[in-house]
């Protein structure tokens, strides 16, 4: 099969098992470049298994991964990628400069170390032993150390744990501009808002099996789930007997009601009580609709 | 400091666009790196550096009325006990460490040449191994009054530089089996007995008959038998012994790489 010029990594049906356990159960996912696409999912659900296989640390049991069309285990098409591992001890006692220059040298063509110190903001911690510095300071610099090689795909693996929101929103700028500049990323993150501000397309994964797949919005979609608030004397118990209403509860003098129809939810809530005020309503974000889609999933085998 | 931008065509580039000669700077790179972080780290130094070291000085150079044959005997005795260690700890413990820590599989995913990570290791090993020898030297020439011609020396400390590869297999097959901070423990159970068993400590003969007729079952046993010949301490079958520690070497290396590509 011939693999089009534009795919970077590609998984085609894989399967992999750990015992008994399916970690991935038919796993079909493309990358094209310079997308960066967010895997989302449920912890157990098959993400750094995916990533793995990609990365060629793990061989599927059926199945074929890809990287640049090839088999990722050949050095050849790593040399193109760069990695941020979930939990990588790097040596505490090399210094920051040092730790670039060493996995720079794996690369044909590295990033100046300047640049690579730039792009991640690690500039004053070149000279500092890597084990002194913070947790997010060390995340820091596993992020310049997976772009110094200059990667046409970075796989990024829960990169902002444990950075504060100051470091955080760095971070997601300087993957913008990697972004920008053609690289393709691929992102696991149990934080939603950063696949909002950042992904193309999201991959939601659970049991091994990929869920939805599609642009932040399309997949908010598929759960047409809205909260409508207000300050209201009307009974909690009565408003969620109406139809089209999820469900209703009180939250102090509030009334929260989850709907997926809010207009006409609403049309008939303001007729109800015209003293009604404190109106506030808000679509479901990705957080809502990836807990939506994974508990579907989960309640599934127990309904069965 | 001295990254080389090669510009495009220059140095023979390989088929995936990486010049040799980059592929050689990334060897030496990767080797460069694990002698600075270990050199670094004292908790892994100085025992190596102390405990051949402190063992010479008191059983070999102050205990009773050494004779300078003692001292002599005792340097090479001394000298393999040393050798071993930055062997057995070195690969042992870090990769048990790193198997722990996520380091290794980081370095598999990053296009790392392949061999580049143990050659690393190996190269430490050898120069910490080197050291140890040049101290107990040091030590044997100026406190011990020991008499040696300068070829004698330089055999000793190659036989201790290279000597240190099959106790590396040994340690790292060692550290296939255990993750994290079991390793020293576990190394330590392997490390001393080998050492006593293989007349380290006391000299042979003053040991059971059934452990002596043993003894050729211990690589240190052989490495012993070879650093006693570097002195010209009348040992014959140099080729014989240099054989089964290679032997040792490849069939501890061959495990090991056989459990690493299984278990990771």
């Amino acid at each position: 099969m011939q693999t089009k010029t534009d795919v970077v990594a590609r998984l085609c049906s894989v399967v992999k098992h750990y015992g008994h356990l399916a970690a991935l159960d038919g796993v079909d996912l493309v990358l094209q470049r310079g997308e960066l696409l967010a895997v989302l999912g449920p912890n157990g659900a098959g993400k750094s298994t995916s990533i793995g296989l990609l990365l060629g640390l793990i061989r599927p049991d059926g199945g074929r991964a890809e990287l640049f069309g090839m088999d990722p285990q050949q050095i050849a098409a790593r040399r193109r990628i760069g990695v941020m591992l979930q939990s990588a001890m790097l040596p505490p006692t090399l210094r920051v400069g040092e730790l670039l220059r060493l996995v720079a040298s794996y690369y044909p063509h590295p990033r100046p170390r300047q640049e690579s110190a730039a792009l991640a903001g690690i500039d004053d911690l070149l000279n500092r032993p890597y084990g002194k510095l913070s947790g997010g300071q060390q995340r820091r610099v596993q992020f310049a150390l997976a772009l110094c090689g200059r990667p046409e795909l970075l796989f990024l693996d829960e990169p902002t744990v444990g950075m504060d929101i100051d470091a955080r929103r760095k971070l997601w700028a300087a993957m913008r501009r990697l972004v920008a500049e053609g690289c393709s990323v691929v992102l696991t993150t149990h934080y939603l808002e950063e696949a909002e501000a950042l992904a193309q397309r999201v991959v939601v994964v659970a049991k091994g099996r990929v869920l939805s797949e599609g642009s932040v919005d399309a997949l908010r979609a598929q759960v047409p789930l809205a909260r409508i608030r207000c300050a209201t004397d009307l009974d909690a118990a009565a408003v969620s007997a109406w139809p089209l209403v999820n469900a209703a509860q009180r939250e102090g003098d509030r009334l929260l009601i989850h709907t997926s129809e809010p207009e006409r939810v609403l049309r008939r809530l303001l007729d109800a009580d015209l003293s009604l005020s404190a109106l506030e309503v808000q679509r479901a974000g990705l957080a809502e609709a990836f807990t939506e889609l994974t508990r579907e999933q989960n309640e599934q085998p127990e309904a069965a | 400091m001295n990254s080389v931008s090669i510009p495009a065509g220059s140095a023979a580039p390989s088929v995936d666009g990486m010049s040799t000669r980059r592929v050689i700077g990334a060897y030496l790179a990767e080797a460069r790196s694990e002698c600075l972080r270990y050199m670094r780290a004292p908790s892994f130094m100085l025992p190596i550096m102390l405990f051949p070291t402190m063992f010479y000085l008191l059983f070999g150079i102050l205990m009773g009325h050494a004779s300078a044959m003692d001292t002599r005997y005792l340097l090479v005795s001394y000298g393999v006990f040393g050798v071993m260690s930055p062997g057995l700890f070195g690969f042992g413990v870090s990769l048990a460490m790193e198997r722990d820590g996520g380091l290794l599989t980081y370095k598999r995913a990053l296009p790392m040449p392949p061999g580049a990570y143990l050659l690393g290791k190996m190269l430490m090993a050898m120069m910490a191994a080197a050291v140890v020898i040049l101290l107990l030297l040091a030590m044997g020439l100026t406190l011990g009054h020991v008499t040696l011609s300068l070829s004698q020396a330089g055999m000793l400390l190659l036989t201790g530089a290279l000597g240190v590869l099959p106790f590396c297999a040994l340690g790292m097959l060692v550290g296939t089996f255990i993750k994290g901070q079991g390793a020293p423990g576990l190394l330590n159970m392997v490390y001393l007995p080998m050492s006593f068993l293989s007349g380290l400590w006391m000299p042979l003969e003053l040991l059971p008959k059934v452990l002596q007729q043993i003894a050729p079952i211990w690589p240190s046993y052989h490495l012993r038998q070879l650093a006693l010949a570097a002195m010209d301490m009348g040992q014959t079958g140099v080729m014989k012994h240099v054989a089964v520690l290679l032997v040792f070497a490849a069939v501890f290396f061959l495990l090991a790489a056989r459990r690493l590509r299984r278990y990771g």
